[in-house]
């Protein structure tokens, strides 16, 4: 069986699946749960700087959008940092580490934006016995407007600043954890590696209105006729998480920097996804929160039995595998066609491939006599819209066009080498290029 | 309970209340919200959609069904309601499986279609328990139309007609309208007097009024009502009921299975309504099975329907075979009554049956027969046209019509099982009524125009 064993960043933890700085990990009593479940690490709900501790909203916390079945597919969150005071969290810490010494437990901290209240914090986390922290770039709610979260992870420089104070003042690893609301998720992560940061982890939740009372006409979560935004996350961000993880894996600048990738990750085959990208372990959240910690056993099973099948013996094997694969637009082969191809034996005859094709793009779906649908290779684009909304799984595949063969739609043989926009005729820069 | 199962002879009583309960409750429990939300989320939108076509009325289903998706059941009720005014009614008794849900791509996927009927249900629920009726009446023309019939080609006819803002009167022979939807069909598929409330709320639109004891060809004369009105729709149904002409017929607890299912309807308290011990069932179609079930829910320890033909011929769909089966009915086939016994000389106390053989020439009796014990039989072999006046032209029992329900006779329009191009079914009336009712609304706006100009 694959050896699952991970070190990130010098690490250790038996598996690579963490639970990620959130309520699950707010207190020693979670935390023991977790690990009794086999949970490999975790990243401590992030803890403030010494004095009287927030104070979270009484009312509501949470808002959620559903499938019509009540499947989470994404929350939010107006929940700030640990409202628990700093000295019981660190007694917690430190009982908890001795009693888990193969798991990862790293400590979440956001003090103020001042080289003092950090040099403060650092000290007492390490003498728990904790592996490492993560500075909370992130969070885009409620500590934002107090100039710290998002407010330090939306400007480049401060992450910089902070995480070098960090460097400068603990032995431990230092993760610095991004923010998605910005514009570009590659410059907060070269500032954090220009700060020294030994990792990021990525992405914090997305500011959100996850719905309004139609009724109060309020935003959701609604606290006494008032609604804020919030931070969202679980299956619904998981698109965004991949694409900016696989911007820093490829980014020249930060390409190597260590990557801790969160966002919507729910199953085993989710967290495949992120460290093929280039993460180097996953930290999870929604997913527990709303099926409970005992997911994780799927998720080892899972990756382990992938892993087996695939011939990786350690999750280093395949942890960036696909980042290669990722490239600019520019650069994808313009002489690659396929056409549609609907199996009419599996074809269940919704039509809905034809009301896509037909009404929202090429009109290349003909509906024939007694309902059958076929494409006509004269309009296909190969948009795979009608694979999207096909409800028959492999009832419409794509076919490639071989090398000679002709291509219905332009009249044009399809070229045997490949070629892309920076060689294209039509590109304005590629005769330039060429001259 | 002084009466058991076991107790011989036609009894009432066989069972306690709680039984008789259970055993009448909804076939089907409504959707609530969320089990309705689930159900809808499994409709693709299809284009063209095969359950559309497949509905007599053409309800728009993807669109309905997206509309209790997007928590809007008021609006879906209105897209059912646009097709068919007794939506709610064909929600519970359409035989789905061999219509929109038989259509349905994902029974062609998975053999489980998406719940069409208990869809069209909730929705129409959702907004009949409202008290809320979607439409007024048009602005009165000052036409009046006479409708023969409160059933559901009549009062679709009606309501349709008095969107159009024509006086209707309805003429009906019993003392209560919705004609097979109140005295026809099985008590399990519209409980708690579903049928009654849906007339009240359809009437709600105006401009309807509903005469009772008005027989055709019994005081109530077709001719009348062309001189009185400006147009008449003739939607009584089949209000005979075919002979069997067997032997011994006459025999006490022997009688038609529509007599029987109209009784069991109007009982305030199924207690009081006797049933055989031994109950023999004559018939291969809806009524048929409906009788059996019923028979068999009110106690009877034995109940058998027989039908001539085979399975293949049936006319009751799958479901109602599989129903009848499950709750103890036995189906058999090919075989046909040669004679009912009596052993006190009143009463009848078995059926000989002969077997059937099908074969080019028809039906032929064979020589092998057989005996059921029966202390009551239902015939229930079909029902046939009454009261009509020769002068309307009539084919294969049925007034004929063409195109949107016109009869032979200018101004007079049919719908229903009284007229050719239905199923007997009441979607199908509601179709034939309303198509009616459009097509008598042109020819009285075009005799308008004419006399304007």
């Amino acid at each position: 069986m694959a050896n699952l064993a991970n070190d990130f960043v010098g690490i250790k933890s038996p598996n690579p699946f963490w639970l990620a700085s959130a309520p699950p990990t707010d207190k020693e009593y979670n935390v023991r749960r977790a690990f009794e479940a086999g949970w490999g690490g975790v990243v401590w709900k992030t803890l403030g700087a010494e004095g009287p501790p927030v104070v979270n909203v009484n009312g509501p916390r949470y808002g959620a959008i559903f499938g019509p079945d009540r499947r989470m597919i994404g929350m939010n969150n107006i929940e700030l940092i640990t409202d628990r005071p700093l000295q019981q969290n660190l007694r917690e810490i430190k009982a908890v580490k001795r009693d888990y010494p193969d798991r990862a437990v790293v400590v979440s901290l956001m003090v103020p934006c001042e080289e003092e209240a950090w040099k403060a914090i650092l000290p007492v986390v390490e003498e728990t016995g904790a592996d490492g922290v993560e500075l909370n770039f992130g969070c885009p709610h409620g500590m934002a407007e107090r100039g710290m979260g998002s407010a330090v992870g939306q400007v480049p420089e401060y992450i910089e600043m902070v995480t070098r104070w960090c460097k400068q003042n603990t032995r431990m690893p230092v993760i610095v954890k991004l923010t998605p609301n910005i514009t570009n998720i590659v410059y907060p992560a070269e500032a954090a590696r220009r700060g020294g940061a030994d990792a990021v982890s990525l992405i914090n939740t997305v500011n959100s209105i996850t719905s309004v009372d139609l009724d109060a006409m309020c935003p959701e979560p609604m606290i006494d006729g008032k609604g804020t935004h919030g931070g969202y996350c679980g299956p619904a961000v998981k698109p965004i998480a991949l694409n900016m993880v696989a911007e820093i894996a490829r980014n020249a600048e930060t390409a190597g920097l260590p990557i801790s990738g969160i966002g919507g990750v729910t199953t085993w085959r989710d967290a495949a996804e992120f460290m093929a990208l280039g993460a180097g372990n996953v930290q999870v959240c929604t997913a527990v929160m709303t099926y409970g910690f005992r997911i994780v056993t799927e998720m080892i099973a899972g990756l382990s039995a992938w892993m087996d099948e695939k011939g990786y013996s350690s999750t280093a094997d395949f942890v960036g595998k696909a980042v290669p694969n990722v490239t600019d637009w520019q650069f994808l082969n313009l002489n690659y066609i396929t056409k549609a191809v609907i199996d009419q034996e599996a074809c269940i005859k919704c039509g809905r491939c034809f009301a896509a094709c037909e009404d929202t793009s090429h009109q290349a779906i003909l509906m024939k006599e007694g309902r059958v649908f076929e494409v006509d290779e004269s309009e296909c684009v190969a948009c795979n819209l009608c694979i999207n909304t096909c409800p028959v799984e492999g009832c419409i595949t794509m076919r490639t066009l071989a090398p000679g063969e002709t291509d219905k739609r332009t009249g044009e043989t399809v070229p045997e080498e490949y070629g892309n926009w920076t060689t294209h005729p039509n590109n304005p820069g590629a005769s330039c290029a060429a001259e | 309970m002084q009466n058991s199962q076991r107790t011989p002879g036609v009894v009432a009583g066989r069972l306690d209340q709680a039984s008789y309960r259970r055993n009448f409750d909804d076939l089907h429990p409504p959707l609530d919200a969320h089990e309705a939300a689930v159900a809808a989320d499994r409709c693709y939108f299809c284009h063209d959609a095969p359950c559309t076509a497949a509905c007599p009325t053409e309800i728009d289903i993807p669109m309905f069904i997206r509309q209790i998706q997007s928590g809007d059941p008021d609006n879906a009720a209105r897209t059912i309601f646009a097709q068919n005014i007794l939506g709610g009614m064909c929600a519970r008794v359409c035989p789905t499986e061999t219509l929109c849900e038989e259509a349905c791509v994902r029974q062609t996927a998975e053999g489980n279609p998406v719940e069409i009927g208990q869809l069209q249900r909730y929705a129409t629920d959702h907004m009949m328990e409202q008290g809320i009726h979607p439409y007024t009446r048009g602005g009165a023309t000052g036409r009046r139309v006479a409708v023969v019939g409160a059933g559901p080609a009549g009062l679709a006819c009606a309501h349709r007609l008095a969107m159009h803002g024509h006086d209707v009167v309805i003429f009906d022979a019993r003392q209560k309208p919705g004609g097979l939807n109140e005295f026809g069909i099985a008590a399990y598929k519209a409980p708690d007097s579903f049928a009654a409330a849906e007339v009240a709320w359809l009437l709600k639109i105006g401009g309807i009024e509903i005469r009772y004891n008005q027989v055709l060809g019994e005081g109530l004369l077709l001719e009348d009502l062309q001189a009185e009105f400006d147009a008449v729709f003739l939607g009584m149904g089949l209000a005979g009921v075919n002979a069997l002409r067997t032997e011994g017929e006459e025999h006490a607890h022997v009688r038609d299975a529509v007599d029987f299912i109209a009784e069991l309807r109007q009982a305030e308290d199924l207690s009081t309504i006797p049933v055989g011990r031994d109950v023999v069932v004559i018939g291969g179609g809806m009524t048929a099975v409906d009788a059996a079930i019923q028979s068999k829910l009110l106690g009877a320890e034995h109940v058998t329907m027989v039908y001539r033909r085979g399975s293949n011929q049936l006319s009751a769909s799958t479901f109602e075979q599989e129903l009848a089966t499950a709750k103890g009915v036995k189906i058999v086939l090919n075989a046909q009554p040669v004679a009912f016994e009596s052993e006190d000389g009143e009463t009848v106390s078995s059926v000989t049956f002969a077997y059937t053989e099908d074969g080019p020439a028809g039906l032929k009796l064979s020589e092998e027969t057989f005996t059921l014990k029966a202390d009551q039989v239902f015939k229930a072999i079909g029902q046939s046209l009454k009261g009509v006046p020769g002068v309307l032209e009539t084919t294969e029992g049925k007034i004929k019509v063409e195109g949107a329900g016109r009869t032979s006779l200018k101004g007079v329009w049919a719908g229903g099982d009284c007229a050719t191009g239905g199923d007997d079914l009441t979607v199908t009336a509601v179709a034939q009524g309303r198509d009616a009712a459009e097509d008598i609304h042109a020819v009285l706006a075009g005799a308008d125009a004419v006399a304007a100009e």
